[in-house]
């Protein structure tokens, strides 16, 4: 009886550790949802802009690395800051994710919970990323960290930033990943 | 107001503006550069291209204080430059200028396009130069002045 009562407890406690971790996951999602990540997380040939995430203006495209193509690249406009004078954003090495990191369906829907879980915990999708090289990415990639600096619109308003503040973002990610990056059943 | 030392068509050039100021101004206003033009102001339509560390740049939108020590090339280069030479002269040879306006810019992005793809087929010369606009819609001979570019180039 004490041994069953002792696994009983054992499985109650792995059931609180994932349902804890599942309910970090689902604010972590919240963030990569977020227009300020998931415009450039697209399924498509071309990166979005904006809250309601529309097309990007002037016709730009992927191009083979996620960097635009000769003579519309990313960096023809997109410095290595925001540019709040006139209003482009900017960031270290701006781009686009690779299509293995969509976050979107080819109708620039978000994809749902799951899959973007599954997405994120796939080595073979995520840049070969482990479970702590995803925290560390959430809590230092300079892409990362300008969601929440995302500079000023043309229009002089500042961009709207992600639902969570950053450190609850990493502490949120922490909490996920402590929990062994559990993900949600694909329904 | 700040000064700047910048290098543009291998030129030492040395400015003082406001840090916000975009290098399409500092060219046309403080260097008298007028080869390069305003268009949109916003980055949509190309007309203010010009080559920043060898990447088509829309220079209205470059705040020159984030320019660094990137060296700039103008319109102005072009006809010293081999490839904007062959550029230049494909564009007299297919007659592509109708007002003239975006012009600059579109030769800045088709320089820029045929120093990385040498051989570009008509989805790289429409994706490279989309965001470039005409508004007498050039686009036709324009594409084919970049092909008869590249095979000049050969």
């Amino acid at each position: 009886m004490a041994f069953l009562s002792g696994a009983r407890v054992e499985a109650r406690r792995v059931a609180d550790k994932r349902a804890e971790g599942l309910a970090a996951w689902e604010q972590v999602y919240t963030v990569l949802t977020h227009p300020r990540c998931i415009n450039c997380h697209t399924a498509t040939n071309y990166p979005q802009q904006g809250d309601e995430r529309r097309r990007h203006f002037a016709n730009v495209v992927r191009g083979p690395d996620g960097r635009g193509v000769p003579a519309l690249n990313c960096a023809g406009c997109h410095q290595k800051a925001n540019a709040d004078s006139t209003g482009v954003p900017g960031g270290p090495d701006w781009h686009l994710a690779p299509l293995s990191m969509r976050w979107q369906d080819e109708n620039d829907r978000p994809l749902p919970s799951a899959a973007v879980c599954q997405q994120v915990t796939d080595p073979k999708r995520n840049g070969q990323m482990s479970a702590q090289a995803l925290l560390k990415h959430n809590a230092e990639a300079e892409l990362v960290l300008w969601a929440w600096e995302p500079g000023r619109r043309p229009d002089g308003s500042e961009r709207a930033t992600p639902p969570l503040t950053h450190a609850e973002f990493v502490a949120a990610t922490r909490r996920w990943v402590e929990a062994g990056t559990p993900c949600p059943s694909v329904k | 107001m700040a000064k700047y030392q910048l290098n543009v068509n291998g030129e030492r050039r040395e400015v003082s503006v406001d840090p916000s100021t975009p290098l399409l101004w500092v060219l046309r206003e403080d260097l008298k550069m007028t080869g390069t033009k305003f268009g949109c102001g916003v980055s949509a339509c190309g007309a203010c291209t010009v080559h920043v560390a060898g990447v088509a740049t829309r220079s209205c939108v470059l705040p020159v204080a984030l320019l660094g020590e990137r060296p700039v090339v103008t319109i102005e280069a072009m006809a010293n430059d081999p490839v904007g030479r062959a550029v230049q002269d494909a564009w007299v040879e297919r007659d592509v200028v109708q007002c003239g306006y975006c012009q600059s810019g579109q030769i800045m992005s088709a320089v820029a396009l045929l120093k990385q793809t040498p051989k570009p087929s008509d989805v790289n010369i429409d994706e490279s130069l989309g965001g470039n606009l005409c508004r007498c819609a050039t686009y036709v001979r324009i594409r084919e002045a970049v092909h008869l570019a590249a095979q000049k180039l050969k």
